[in-house]
């Protein structure tokens, strides 16, 4: 079964999004995706000052066999990336809740209420 | 909708938990635990893979040996029965139907392995080339279930575990072999890069070398690993490196082609035709500076002109950096040529380098 935890936003695209303040969130992909990817070997992520838009794709996660795009559930300024998983990307399989990968200064806070809580993402599983 | 095909192995896959994806008409297994473990298992000690889909054909007549060297681009008139001779059968213009095992019985029978995605085509092609010939051409794949064992440990495990001696058994050679009440067509080949062999049974003793080689601790390993070996081993695969737009020339298969003979073979024109004329484009390997991962299809670019494509990439489990096969125009195709691939939108570079990412562990002779 895969984890789905409760104090985070979720995207149909399997994203999820935690928010740290009223500005701030960060995103990452679900345990979900990471189980459905297997083994992540590679993980693209955009640079501190690009900007995202929500349900454009903004990376990829990769597993030995495919690259499956991440596509941002907000748009906004990339404030920070996580570069530990360019060293070890299989974090993302070990705890994908943890693994966040972008941390993003929201430019349409209002944006957050598009997206799922978690019954409604467990709905989807 | 076509029907699913199931191998005999199917309930075996699903009791360990595979992941099954739909591959050439038949619901395979592409990963068990790891595609790297997998990977591993068969560069390191042994590993099995369940390739019942593959295609099995009998050849037989009086004709059989001149027809298979009509047919067949690479050498066949010099073999002795029990080798197993790998090349491909072309269209007149030099592209591929497919590459195949041909497996000589004797002089007037042949087995004909080929591509599980390719076995309605390529059945159909061999058959219209039969006219004027005296020869018989029967399709056996639903007869016919194929386990490979392969990696360093495939000879010992088989002696281990069935008590088979294959350590005389040569490359690319085969033998008969009874297993209680069955008989298994044992070859010394794979496309792993490892050595190994590919056993071919009905699906009753398939079951019970599945399950004894399992108890036996070797490694069920799905067709994810079976590509990223392969591709390691720099073998091509049909629709990648090889199809029915590129010739083996432009594929580096110059060497099973029997080109420089006197023998006719179809395509043989169109091969000697793009020889003399000079090649366009060939296959190279590439490798990335920057860590990123080169799949099929994605473009060759040198100063934002496109040179090429992608056959097959990886982040290789063997060697940790990525590299590919690539198909790139001429001249772009030196050692050493800097070029870049388009990943998502980023130019990642790289250079043009040789295909030999990794030695290959035959055993080029039985001890």
């Amino acid at each position: 079964m895969s984890k789905v935890l409760k104090d985070y936003l979720y995207s149909n695209d399997h994203e999820w999004v935690k928010k740290l303040n009223d500005e701030e969130v960060l995103v990452g992909i679900t345990d979900f995706a990471a189980k459905e990817l297997g083994s992540i070997v590679f993980v693209d992520l955009p640079e501190a000052g690009d900007n995202v838009e929500a349900n454009s794709e903004f990376g990829a996660v990769e597993s030995v066999k495919a690259a499956s795009d991440l596509v941002s559930p907000v748009s906004g300024e990339v404030l920070e990336v996580n570069d530990d998983l360019v060293g070890e990307p299989e974090l993302v399989n070990e705890d994908a809740f943890s693994a966040w990968m972008i941390k993003v200064k929201l430019s349409n806070p209002s944006e957050l209420e598009e997206l799922l809580s978690a019954e409604e993402y467990e709905q989807l599983l | 909708m076509s029907d699913i095909k199931y191998t005999c192995l199917f309930d075996e896959h699903v009791k360990l938990n595979a992941k099954m994806e739909d591959f050439a008409g038949f619901s395979m297994p592409i990963v068990y635990d790891t595609i790297k473990n997998e990977h591993n298992a068969v560069r390191q000690a042994v590993g099995m893979f369940d390739v019942s889909h593959m295609g099995e054909f009998a050849v037989k007549g009086k004709d059989a040996t001149a027809f298979i060297d009509h047919i067949f681009c690479n050498y066949i008139l010099d073999k002795e029965p029990g080798s197993v001779t790998y090349g491909m059968l072309l269209y007149e213009n030099g592209t591929i139907v497919d590459d195949l095992l041909v497996y000589k019985m004797n002089d007037e029978e042949y087995f004909l392995v080929v591509n599980a995605s390719n076995v309605g085509k390529d059945y159909n092609w061999v058959v219209e080339q039969t006219e004027g010939f005296d020869v018989t051409v029967s399709n056996q794949s639903d007869e016919f279930s194929e386990i490979a064992i392969q990696g360093p440990l495939a000879e010992t495990k088989m002696k281990e575990l069935l008590g088979i001696d294959l350590s005389t058994l040569e490359f690319f050679h085969f033998g008969t072999y009874e297993f209680g009440p069955f008989q298994l067509l044992i070859s010394r080949t794979g496309y792993t890069g490892e050595d190994g062999f590919e056993i071919y049974a009905s699906a009753d003793a398939t079951k019970t070398l599945w399950s004894i080689f399992l108890e036996g601790g070797v490694i069920p390993c799905g067709l994810g690993a079976r590509d990223t070996l392969r591709f390691e081993a720099s073998l091509p695969l049909y629709g990648h490196e090889i199809s029915d737009a590129i010739t083996p020339l432009e594929a580096g298969f110059k060497i099973f082609t029997k080109l420089d003979s006197d023998n006719e073979f179809i395509g043989k024109k169109a091969l000697l035709k793009q020889q003399e004329e000079g090649l366009t484009r060939r296959l190279v390997g590439i490798e990335l500076t920057q860590l990123a991962i080169p799949r099929a299809a994605y473009g060759v670019y040198i100063d934002e002109e496109w040179v090429g494509f992608v056959t097959t990439g990886y982040l290789s489990i063997s060697l940790n950096k990525p590299i590919a096969l690539a198909m790139i125009n001429r001249p772009y195709t030196k050692k050493d040529t800097k070029i870049e691939v388009k990943i998502r939108n980023k130019m990642i570079p790289g250079f043009v380098r040789d295909k030999k990412f990794l030695t290959k562990n035959y055993k080029s002779k039985g001890a």
